[in-house]
């Protein structure tokens, strides 16, 4: 139970002008388990070995429980590093690596097969402390390296992409074990990841990070409904953005004005803006006609339990959902009525 | 290239090894226990082991009490030589391999500026004949009084030995991936620990590889022992070429013997880090 605070945290690698993190401002609280997300590059995983320890900021400072951690060398710092391609020493047996940590505190022996029998219990690997890394599946590999993580009681665990080398079937089952014992054992942790959905799934909060500088920091629905930019919002699939120019509540487009009363709306900028809307929140041939325009269906696709339109309002497309079976009054070519409710638009900065 | 072409490379390669290395170690077994071997003879008629008498490496016959055997460790030149020399080669081999170390880690797993040219003088000695640097060298170890003592020999004998030494390490560590290190940091290990732990068992077979290398090629130097040693350090090649004039075929061939002995010996303990699936030598083309 560990609250983890980074300060201007800023990592600039020599021979390269662009920091690969940017003045990074994160209060993680204890016991929360935060997603750092972003593309391949944005600096996850450097973040994760400065608070590890593997990494000495440049700039900035780490604190944990509010002391200072950064001139506690890693082996001192009781946060545990869990790699994305699981690190197994393949000298040692399977019991051997996930007892480990406790060799390293000088534990008893008979205690240390105790515990590694119990934490490989709790990763749900019985018997196989004796076998060699090697002859273990990925999954199973990645559960070894968790196990070995977590005997140590660490005040935060660190995961690096922990679901990107398993398969579709055991993504879901290590998702269920990371949720299950980060519930079970309260201890603070911080995942990276490249996969928004994999984020919104596991994360109490996730922060967004692009070219080294954290974006947005928010718990997971605040990305589909109060994006920070453009480029979030493209993260995290939406497609609907129109320029626009915002005087307070009012929105002007090139297809007519609207109107924008979304909580939280009161501190996105004003200006030349962007409009945007989540396809689902798109309602076709609404009941009543406050911030409606007029457009035509130029495709419809039939997903299962959806249905997926793109409507043409003059030149500009915006893609509409709507669940449940297929309607078949909208048709290609028909015209419509497209409402955009009031308290579901959202504005962002032109980019 | 398919097995089946392969195998008459193979078992050409194996007659030639046999032909070149075997055979002349064969002679020189025959020769060292023979007492009189002459042409049409195909094995000597009579055995002895005169000259291993000669050379004081066992007492005379009739004599060979305990009390006599411990004597010949003060008295023989061989065993003396043979002493300097693994004493020498010991030390070149654990100094090297020490120092030779960081310098493989560093070229073989980062990339900086004027590597290239590092790479070059480390590799340097192997394409230089010892004798032209050994001359220049050999006026300053000289005003240093370095010459003429073993500690002198065994820092020239590093300048052939540290290219092998530097080149198989740095061939282990472009293998090798640092996150280990990390991973053993962030459980709870000190840098020593971790060394110990994780690095060690990693580079080990590359090691052993590596010391077998500074081992041999410190124990046939001739040239640079002659040179810097300035007769005061006989070692077993400068014992050898001495009495390979001398022209007593049991006398030389007992001594060689007891010359590649150890070479032998080292090969054959290191073996299996040799062989493919250690990798140690796996890296060897890279740098
Ligand atoms: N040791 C290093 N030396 C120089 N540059 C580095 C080093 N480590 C990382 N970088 C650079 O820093 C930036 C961030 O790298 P980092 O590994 O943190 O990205 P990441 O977000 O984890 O990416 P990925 O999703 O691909 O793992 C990259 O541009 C990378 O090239
Ligand atoms: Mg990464």
């Amino acid at each position: 139970m560990t609250h983890v605070i980074l300060s201007n945290l800023t990592k600039s690698f020599p021979g390269n002008p662009v920091a690969a993190v940017n003045t990074m401002n994160l209060d993680i609280p204890s016991g929360q388990l935060v997603a750092f997300l972003g593309p391949s590059g944005c600096g996850k995983t450097t973040t994760l070995k400065m608070i590890a320890g593997l990494i000495t900021p440049t700039v900035g400072d780490i604190t944990f429980d509010g002391a200072s951690v950064l001139a506690v060398p890693p082996e001192k710092r009781g946060a545990v590093m869990v790699f994305q391609n699981y690190l197994l020493f393949p000298y040692m047996s399977v019991g051997q690596n996930v007892g480990f940590g406790l060799k390293m505190r000088g534990v008893e022996p008979k205690v240390i097969d105790r515990k590694v029998i119990e934490m490989l219990d709790l990763v749900k690997l019985p018997n196989i402390a004796n076998r060699r890394p090697r002859q273990l599946s990925g999954g199973q590999q990645q559960r070894v390296a968790l196990a070995r993580a977590l005997i140590t009681e660490p005040k935060v665990l660190l995961l690096d992409e922990p679901l990107s080398n398993l398969d579709a079937h055991l993504r879901d089952e290590m998702r269920e074990l990371i949720l299950s014992i980060q519930r079970n054992l309260g201890v603070t942790m911080i995942f990276v990841t490249h996969d928004q959905e994999e984020a919104v799934l596991l994360a109490n909060q996730i922060a967004l990070i692009f070219d080294g500088v954290l974006q947005q920091y928010a718990a997971p629905d605040v990305f589909y409904r109060q994006p920070i930019s453009e480029r979030a919002a493209r993260f995290f699939g939406g497609i609907n953005f129109v320029p626009a120019t915002r005087r307070g509540e009012r929105l002007e487009t090139a297809f007519g004005a609207f109107h924008v009363r979304t909580p939280g709306v009161e501190n996105a900028p004003e200006g030349e803006v962007t409009l945007t809307i989540r396809p689902e929140q798109v309602v076709l041939n609404p009941a009543d006609d406050e911030n409606c325009t007029s457009g035509r269906i130029r495709s419809r696709i039939y997903v299962g339990t959806y249905t997926r339109y793109k409507i043409m309002i003059g030149d500009i497309e915006i893609e509409a959902t709507r669940s449940g079976d297929i309607d078949h009054a909208l048709n290609e070519g028909d015209a419509v009525r497209v409402g955009f409710p009031a308290d579901r638009i959202w504005v962002v900065g032109r980019s | 290239m398919t097995v089946r072409n392969r195998r008459p490379f193979f078992y050409l390669a194996v007659a030639v090894i046999c032909i070149l290395l075997v055979l002349p170690v064969i002679t020189f077994m025959i020769n060292a226990f023979a007492f009189r071997w002459f042409y049409p003879q195909f094995i000597p008629a009579e055995w002895s082991l005169q000259a291993w008498e000669r050379l004081q490496l066992i007492p005379p016959e009739g004599e060979r009490t305990l009390t006599n055997w411990l004597a010949l460790l003060g008295s023989s030149d061989v065993i003396d030589a043979l002493v300097v020399s693994l004493v020498i080669g010991v030390g070149v081999t654990l100094f090297s391999v020490v120092i030779g170390l960081p310098a493989a880690r560093a070229l073989g797993m980062h990339k900086f500026r004027g590597k290239r040219i590092v790479e070059f003088m480390i590799l340097a000695p192997t394409i230089v004949p010892s004798i032209a640097f050994v001359l220049g060298l050999n006026i300053n170890f000289i005003r240093w009084e370095l010459s003429g003592s073993l500690f002198g020999v065994a820092l020239v004998h590093l300048v052939p030995v540290m290219p092998y030494v530097v080149l198989t390490l740095s061939g282990v560590f472009a293998n090798y991936n640092p996150d280990f290190e990390d991973q053993a940091r962030t459980l709870g290990a000190g840098p020593l620990r971790t060394f110990w732990y994780v690095t060690l068992p990693a580079i080990f077979p590359g090691i052993v590889v590596a010391a077998l290398f500074a081992f041999l090629v410190s124990w046939s130097q001739y040239l640079l022992t002659f040179l810097i040693g300035a007769g005061r350090v006989i070692t077993l090649p400068i014992l050898l070429f001495a009495s390979a004039s001398g022209g007593n075929n049991a006398v030389i061939a007992v001594m060689s013997l007891i010359f590649i002995a150890p070479a032998i010996l080292t090969l054959l303990v290191t073996s299996r880090y040799l062989s493919g699936e250690s990798g140690a030598v796996g890296g060897f083309g890279r740098i």
